[in-house]
């Protein structure tokens, strides 16, 4: 299923990114740490919106409580083991996906998007109001989870290093998952509901226990993402469940490119890149402080000049270079249909 | 010789569109071995009564038994599953998939195995043979490679019959399988439909005069959703109120 090219591309990717430790200081290494958490949360939307075509505007609220119920079940005194903190941060968010997807499944196109972002700040206001997530502030994660065996500690997430490989381990982990779950039967019956759902009921599917599974599976890898981001800094606050991050992470796959899980690792690197650029006061003087809207307008540019995201900018460079338009420009077949 | 297997029965089926009853207790039988017509005008409500039998939507009222079962409250995958295939008016075909990964995947409705997500769909010997067989048998296998939507429109028929048949149905609803293609297309269509119509039991809707009197071998004549003939297509030739209904009041 993965072209030679891809494969090519992503390979080296991973390998750039093992290797950027040893080059790297701190602040890069905790940027590019955050930004590869934002890769696999960009990976989950991925697979509902971009191979499904669920448009899943409330994705923060999962990737919140996965990293609310990391530092809620972790110990207030001890240190949390890793072996179980992980899967029941995973399970949580899961937990709610299901919730969220039985019921807004039932719904289609904007109607969807609505109900989940509804979903979304009904979590968020539980957290925010109730004494559960520590209001605004968010709460505390006073020790940071390891991995121990017999006494020997394997992993402590406490060093920046370590949870900067396992991070990446993480991810490598997540991209194979989905890359081997899109080319399975299963992952071909969510691009067949994509392309056309009415002709999968035809054939007989029962399309909704795919999506929902989709969406169940989407929201575990969220809550993941959430777990790692709640692990490196320590905190956690109800901005992490807010409409904002929903949107960003939506944005990031739209830049990188939709149906194209590398399409998310490159629009969250472009995106916490672009942000981080705006925000520099180094380059833009006193402009930083309106880092919004230098980041807006460059989005704006981005999807009007590449429709296809940054995934499409090889196959446009060599379309002008060749000064040939493709068959399969614009991606449009002849009827709607 | 011995009396027909019905496979799929409409019971008294009514659809209402809040005032309008756009199907309106139609009663019907579709028997192995045989190709089942059903004309009218535009608007007569073939296209819904097809829905109604698959299950696209719920009928107002009535039933639908599928090879003697009674299938009203399933689901149009479950009837899909229990054999019954239909196509579209409207061409509803994968567009941005191959030929032949559109007739894979429906050939997978059959084994879908969604659990097994570390197996490639690529590699699954029953869809995939499943899909050739039914290019073979379509004449669509040496377009196999191309992306469904830049197919022809009659390809796209053709293409539309071939994911139909990649389910294995026993039943098979057609609606305008005909409709927009050339005479040659035609005649291939035609062709492949006698070919199927020993094993399976199929329901035509059809405009095309000419093609359903050479295939059908019981046609009903519907007119604003209601039947006013049923009958062999000798029978239905010679038929005042079909005249009346299609060519008007004669001239006196």
């Amino acid at each position: 299923m993965i072209a030679r090219a891809p494969l090519l591309f992503v390979t080296a990717a991973f390998a750039l990114l093992a290797a950027y430790p040893l080059v790297a200081g701190e602040f890069g290494v905790d940027l590019v740490a955050k930004i590869m958490i934002y890769a696999i949360f960009a990976l989950s939307l991925e697979l509902l919106a971009g191979s499904t075509g669920l448009v899943c505007f409330g994705h923060a609220a999962l990737f919140g409580i996965g990293a609310y119920a990391a530092v809620l079940l972790s110990p207030q005194n001890e240190a949390a083991a890793l072996h179980w903190l992980l899967p029941a941060s995973v399970l949580a968010a899961a937990a709610y996906a299901l919730f969220m997807g039985a019921l807004s499944l039932r719904t289609k196109g904007v109607y969807f998007i609505m109900v989940t972002l509804a979903f979304a700040q009904m979590a968020y206001y539980v957290i925010h109001d109730t004494p559960l997530g520590g209001g605004t502030d968010g709460i505390y994660l006073n020790f940071k989870p390891v991995l121990t065996l017999g006494g020997t500690t394997l992993l402590n997430l406490d060093l920046p290093e370590t949870f900067y490989g396992f991070t990446l381990a993480t991810l490598v982990l997540v991209f194979c998952f989905l890359a081997l779950l899109l080319r399975s039967r299963f992952g071909r019956a969510l691009a067949g509901i994509k392309d056309n759902e009415q002709r999968m009921r035809a054939t007989g599917f029962s399309t909704y226990p795919y999506k929902l599974a989709a969406f169940v599976i989407s929201g575990g890898i969220a809550g993941l993402a959430g777990f790692l981001f709640a692990v490196k800094d320590g905190v956690v606050n109800p901005e992490l469940l807010s409409w904002h991050l929903s949107g960003s992470v939506l944005i990031m796959i739209i830049l990188g490119g939709l149906g194209h899980l590398r399409g998310a690792l490159i629009g969250a690197f472009a995106f916490v890149l672009l942000q981080e650029l705006f925000k520099s006061e180094a380059i833009f003087g006193n402009f930083a402080k309106h880092w919004h809207l230098g980041l807006g307008l460059t989005i704006i540019a981005c999807v009007a000049l590449l429709p296809r995201g940054l995934v499409g900018l090889p196959q446009l460079i060599s379309q002008r270079l060749s000064g040939t338009r493709s068959l399969r420009d614009g991606d449009s077949p002849d009827e709607p249909a | 010789m011995s009396p027909p297997e019905v496979l799929l029965r409409g019971i008294e089926l009514t659809r209402r569109w809040g005032g309008l009853v756009a199907v309106d207790r139609v009663s019907l039988e579709l028997a192995r071995g045989s190709v089942h017509a059903v004309i009218g005008t535009n608007g007569a409500g073939k296209s819904t009564l097809i829905n109604l039998l698959s299950g696209e939507y719920p009928p107002s009222s009535g039933r639908v038994e599928l090879l003697g079962q009674d299938v009203s409250n399933w689901s149009q995958p479950r009837r899909a599953q229990a054999g019954l295939g239909r196509s579209y008016q409207r061409n509803t075909i994968y567009a941005n998939f191959s030929v032949f990964e559109n007739c894979r995947l429906a050939a997978q409705a059959r084994l879908q195995r969604p659990w097994a997500w570390w197996e490639s769909a690529q590699r699954c010997p029953a869809s995939r043979e499943k899909a050739e067989a039914v290019l073979q048998r379509t004449g669509l296998y040496p377009m196999r490679d191309r992306q469904a939507g830049l197919l022809s429109h009659g390809q796209k028929r053709q293409l539309e019959i071939a994911m139909c048949l990649a389910t294995d149905p026993q039943v098979l609803l057609l609606d305008e399988p005909l409709a927009g293609i050339g005479p040659e297309e035609t005649d291939r269509m035609l062709e492949l439909l006698a070919e199927l119509r020993p094993g399976h039991a199929i329901l035509l809707v059809e405009h095309d005069m000419d093609a359903v009197f050479r295939i059908a071998d019981r046609i009903t004549v519907m007119v604003n959703g209601t039947v006013i003939a049923s009958d062999t297509p000798e029978s239905i030739r010679s038929n005042a109120d079909v005249q009346t209904a299609y060519l008007g009041e004669e001239q006196p």
